[in-house]
């Protein structure tokens, strides 16, 4: 059973990923990319790790697409700059041509190292008062150092997104 | 499904998938959501070895992933919109300034 969901959700997520890289329209490459999102959550979830897969729908499912989206219906392409996105046949392959090697490296390197298979974890692996006194002790520098970076960014993207008074 | 190698796989696909969309496409959005592919690659890479190892420093850090895709989307689309702004489209290949 939880097999069968593995292989469901393991295909729904690179299918996904797939029709993100290859439609044309922005929109449709989001909403693609939001469903392959939803999937790994599932994964997570098979992982036993409850809160990471719930941060994953609450937070990139929802608030990092739905901005994304909204910035896709802000700019607004005309028809004919979404036909232009697309490099040429001789790009496309020297690109495949690296990256299908490297992916098959990469899975080599995973298939050859010796791993043992998922043991048994506590009933409250994941959950949130684990995860939380983690964050709180060990992380707790970089979680402060996140804040900064969190609030650099946000100015950050305010500053670099508004109109130019001085513009036009 | 008892072997992390399975869920590894998984990370790789998505990490290549997300390299492709990243060298392949010119819309700067689309560049943008294969960036955000290629973290969560990574981030299913950190719970996969947070698992094997029953640490749960990877689910906090994952935490602290997440933390930063939202912060790196949102100086992203900021910067999409200053080139959308400029340009009235948003298209690398016409970015090319700096090649001299």
């Amino acid at each position: 059973m939880l097999e069968i969901l593995f292989w469901i959700l393991s295909a729904l997520a690179v299918i996904g990923g797939v029709a993100a890289i290859s439609l044309r329209t922005p929109l449709y490459c989001a909403l693609s990319l939001i469903v392959s999102f939803v999937s790994l959550a599932g994964l997570y979830f098979q992982l036993k790790a409850a809160f990471p897969g719930i941060l994953q729908i609450m937070l990139y499912a929802g608030a990092i697409m739905v901005l994304v989206v909204f910035v896709i219906m802000f700019i607004n392409l005309p028809e004919d700059e979404i036909d232009a996105d697309e490099r040429s046949r001789a790009g496309v392959l020297i690109s495949l041509l690296f990256l299908v090697p490297l992916a098959a490296l990469l899975i080599g390197v995973v298939w050859t190292s010796e791993m043992e298979p998922f043991e048994a974890v506590a009933a409250d692996f994941g959950s949130i008062p684990v995860v939380g006194r983690e964050l709180f002790t060990t992380w707790l520098y970089p979680f402060e150092v996140l804040s900064l970076l969190i609030v650099a960014a946000m100015v950050g993207a305010v500053v670099i997104a508004k109109k130019r008074l001085t513009d036009e | 499904m008892n072997d992390p190698r399975w869920f590894l796989t998984v990370a790789v696909i998505l990490f290549t998938l997300g390299m492709a969309g990243f060298l392949i496409r010119r819309n700067l959005l689309v560049v943008l959501l294969s960036v955000e592919l290629m973290l969560n690659a990574g981030a299913l890479v950190l719970l996969t070895f947070a698992r094997v190892w029953q640490d749960p420093g990877g689910h906090a850090f994952f935490f602290l992933v997440v933390a930063l895709a939202a912060a790196e989307s949102a100086v992203g689309l900021a910067l999409i919109i200053a080139v959308f702004r400029l340009r009235r489209k948003i298209d690398s290949d016409d970015l090319a300034e700096l090649e001299g």
